[in-house]
C-alpha cells in the first residue's frame, strides 16, 4: 500500500531522521513510535504530502507521491482521511459543519443526506448531539474526537491519526481503538496512527515503525506484541516495556 | 526576623590528600541569605560530604550542589560523583537531577554575532522576504484568476461576513478620520490662502488633495491597520491550530478559500470607502469654509469645478490596488506565522508595517508614472 524507501527527513540543516525504508502493508494497523521529538509527527505529514523529503521517496500503491507535482496530488490526498494532534476543527465552523464541508465537496449527496452521516460519523466517536457546537465550546478531548469524525467523513482508504489517544480518557481510549479496528474489518482501511499509548498500541497494532532518537533513524518494524520480547534493540524493548527491559531479547518463537 | 548566624547557610571545602570534603551547614532556604562559601576553589567532585550541622533545606541545596558538580565533572564522564555522606533524603534528589545527562545539543551557545554579520543576515532576510512576497501575489494572482474561470471554491457565507467586516463596520473610522483631515487641509490651507484673499480656493485645494492623494491613502492606511492586522491575526491563529495544513489535506486550496475572499472583498470595498472618503473629506473642508464665510453652496460649486473626472478616476484606481496589497500582506504574514501566541502578534505587526510600506511606495510611483504621462 504505502511503501518508504531511503527517505531523509531534516529542518534545514537540522537531520530529523535519515534512511528510513518500510512498508504499510493493506489494512495493517500501523504504529509510528518513539521517543519524544524522534519526527513521529514530521514523518507523518510528510506521508500527506505537508512536507517534501530532503532525501528518499514515498509510493502509494506503486506511484511516486515524491515526485508527482503538487497541483496533480489531489488523486492521492482524496483518499486519506488525516487527524489532528489537537483536531485542528475549523474553528469558524460548528461540528456538524466541519464534517459536512469535505462531504460538500467531494460528494453529490443532497443536504439531508449529509446531515445523517453526520450524526452517523459524530454518533461513532461517541459525540451525539454536538453538531451545533463550536470547537471552541467544547473541551480538548471532544475535539479530538470530532477530528477523528472528520477524517472518517468520505470512509477513507487510508486514515492518519496524530497522538489520537493523547489526553482520551482509559475508557474512551478502548472506545476508540474498537472504532480503529471496526472500520479496518469493515472497510477495509489502512490506519496509520501516530501514539505513545502502549495499552492502544499493543491492543490493535500489526506492524510498526521505531524512531530511535539516538541514532536517529529506524530502530526496529514489526508488531509491536513481538518486538517487546524479541526485538534485538534495547532501546526498543525498553520503550515498550516502559523501562523494564533486560538486556538480553529472548528468542524469536520458531 | 532574621535567622541568628548559627544557621547561616555554608560550605566549605577542605583538602586532605587527594581526598575532597565538602562541609555543608547551616539553614540553606529561598528565602535566607546567599550561602557562604569557604576554602580554596575544587577541581575535582568531593569523595565525601560533612553534613553534622545541616539545619533545615529547600531546593537551593540541590540546585547549589548540581551546579557545583557539573562545573567539575567532564562531560560526558560515565561515573556517577559519591554522593555519600548527604542525608538520605537530599541523595535521592540528587540521583533524579543527575540521572539524564544534559543534552549538550539542546542548549543553545549564545552566539555575538558581529555587525557584519547581523548585517548580512539582515539583508538576506530583507531578500527572502522580498521572494516570498512576490511568490505569494502570484499565488493571489492564479486564485483570483481561478475564480474568474469558475474554478475558485470557499464558502460564500465566509465571503459576506468578510465583506461585511471591511466595508460596513469601517465607515465610523473611516468617516471620522477623512472627516477631519479634511477639516485640517482647510484649516491650514486657509491660514495661508486668506492673506491673499484667496480663501475660496481652499475648496480647490481640499477636493484635489483628498480626490487624489488623502482619501486614497489614509482610508487605505486605516484600512491596514483595521483589516489587514485582523487578517494576519485571524490566519495565524489558524495556522498555529493546524487548521490550515487540515485544509490542504481535506483536498482545499488554502489560497482560494482563505485569501481570495479577502481580497475580492478588499478590491470591492476600498473604492467605495475613497469615494465615500473623498466626500466626506470635502464637508470637513465645507465646514471650515462656513467658518470663513463661504457659503456651502459657493464652496461645493467651487470644488466641483476644481475636481474633474480623472483626478476622481485615478483616486480609485489606486485604491484597487491599495486593496491588493493589504489583502497580500495581511494574509501572507498570517500563513506564515510561528506556532506561538506570540508570533501572531508578530505577524500582526509585520503585516501592518508591510502593508503601509508597500502603499506608500506604491503610491509614489504611480504620481511618478501619472507626471509622466501628464494625467
Amino acid at each position: 500500500m504505502i511503501s518508504v524507501r531511503d527517505l531523509t527527513m531534516a529542518y534545514g540543516s537540522f537531520v530529523v531522521m535519515h534512511d528510513l525504508n518500510f512498508e504499510i502493508a493493506e489494512k495493517d494497523i500501523f504504529v509510528i513510535m518513539g521517543g519524544s521529538g524522534c519526527g513521529k509527527s514530521t514523518l507523518l505529514r510528510h506521508l500527506i504530502g505537508l512536507r517534501e523529503p530532503a532525501k528518499g521517496e514515498i509510493f502509494y500503491q506503486g506511484e511516486n507521491f515524491t515526485t508527482t507535482p503538487l497541483e496533480k496530488r489531489g488523486e492521492f490526498i482524496r483518499r486519506f482521511g488525516v487527524m489532528y494532534q489537537s483536531g485542528a476543527l475549523w474553528s469558524s465552523l460548528t461540528l456538524a459543519e466541519n464534517i459536512a464541508m469535505p462531504l460538500e465537496e467531494n460528494t453529490q449527496l443532497n443536504a439531508k443526506a449529509i446531515n445523517e452521516l453526520v450524526s452517523y460519523k459524530l454518533a461513532l466517536v461517541g459525540l451525539s448531539g454536538y453538531e451545533d457546537y463550536y470547537p471552541a465550546q467544547i473541551s480538548g478531548g471532544m475535539n479530538k474526537r470530532a477530528g477523528i469524525a472528520r477524517a472518517m467523513a468520505l470512509d477513507p482508504e487510508i486514515l492518519f491519526l496524530d497522538e489520537p489517544g493523547a489526553g482520551l480518557d482509559p475508557l474512551s481510549s478502548r472506545r476508540l481503538d474498537d472504532l480503529i479496528l471496526r472500520l479496518r474489518d469493515s472497510l477495509g482501511s489502512t490506519v496509520v496512527i501516530v501514539t505513545h499509548e502502549l495499552a492502544s498500541i499493543f491492543a490493535i497494532a500489526n506492524n510498526s515503525i521505531f524512531l530511535d532518537t539516538v541514532t536517529r533513524t529506524q530502530g526496529a518494524t514489526g508488531n509491536p506484541n513481538n518486538l517487546r520480547d524479541h526485538s534485538e534493540n534495547l532501546a526498543v524493548r525498553n520503550f515498550l516495556q516502559r523501562g523494564e527491559a533486560e538486556s538480553h531479547a529472548s528468542p524469536s518463537p520458531p | 526576623m532574621p535567622p541568628d548566624d548559627s544557621a547561616a547557610p555554608r560550605a566549605r571545602w577542605t583538602h586532605a590528600g587527594g581526598a575532597v570534603t565538602l562541609e555543608l551547614s547551616g539553614d540553606w532556604l529561598q528565602g535566607g541569605v546567599a550561602p557562604e562559601i569557604q576554602g580554596d576553589g575544587p577541581k575535582s567532585p568531593p569523595t565525601a560530604y560533612q553534613t553534622g550541622s545541616l539545619g533545615r533545606f529547600d531546593s537551593t541545596l540541590p540546585a547549589f550542589l548540581l551546579a557545583q558538580l557539573r562545573s567539575l565533572i567532564p562531560e560526558k564522564s560515565t561515573p556517577k560523583p559519591s554522593l555519600s555522606g548527604l542525608p538520605p533524603n537530599l541523595v535521592g534528589l540528587m540521583e533524579l537531577a543527575l540521572a539524564v545527562p544534559e543534552e549538550s545539543e539542546a542548549a543553545n551557545k549564545p552566539s555575538n554575532p558581529s555587525e557584519i554579520k547581523k548585517l548580512g543576515k539582515f539583508s538576506l532576510r530583507l531578500w527572502s522576504n522580498v521572494l516570498s512576497i512576490a511568490e505569494f501575489t502570484g499565488q493571489a494572482m492564479l486564485s483570483l484568476g481561478r475564480f474568474f474561470r469558475g474554478k475558485a471554491r470557499f464558502r460564500s457565507r465566509d465571503f459576506w461576513q468578510i465583506l461585511q467586516e471591511c466595508g460596513v463596520n469601517a465607515l465610523p473610522i473611516v468617516s471620522l478620520i477623512s472627516f477631519l483631515i479634511g477639516l485640517i487641509l482647510a484649516f491650514v490651507g486657509n491660514v495661508q490662502l486668506a492673506s491673499f484673499g484667496a480663501s475660496l480656493y481652499v475648496a480647490d485645494l481640499v477636493g484635489i488633495a483628498m480626490v487624489r492623494e488623502m482619501g486614497v491613502v489614509m482610508t487605505a492606511i486605516i484600512m491596514s491597520g483595521r483589516t489587514g492586522a485582523a487578517f494576519a491575526a485571524q490566519l495565524g491563529s489558524m495556522n498555529a491550530n493546524e487548521e490550515i495544513d487540515a485544509l490542504r489535506t481535506f483536498g482545499f486550496n488554502p489560497f482560494d478559500f482563505l485569501v481570495l475572499p479577502r481580497m475580492l472583498a478588499l478590491i470591492l470595498m476600498m473604492p467605495l470607502l475613497t469615494l465615500y472618503a473623498n466626500l466626506v473629506g470635502i464637508l470637513g473642508g465645507m465646514i471650515v469654509g462656513a467658518a470663513v464665510d463661504i457659503p456651502p453652496v459657493l464652496y461645493w460649486n467651487e470644488t466641483l469645478e476644481a475636481v474633474d473626472l480623472t483626478n476622481c478616476f485615478l483616486g480609485v484606481f489606486k485604491s484597487v490596488f491599495f486593496g491588493v496589497i493589504i489583502a497580500v500582506c495581511g494574509c501572507l504574514q498570517g500563513m506564515h506565522a510561528g506556532n506561538s501566541s506570540a508570533a501572531v502578534g508578530e505577524a500582526t505587526t509585520r503585516a501592518v508595517v508591510a502593508s503601509i510600506t508597500g502603499i506608500i511606495v506604491l503610491d509614489s510611483a504611480f504620481a511618478a508614472i501619472f507626471t509622466i504621462l501628464d494625467i
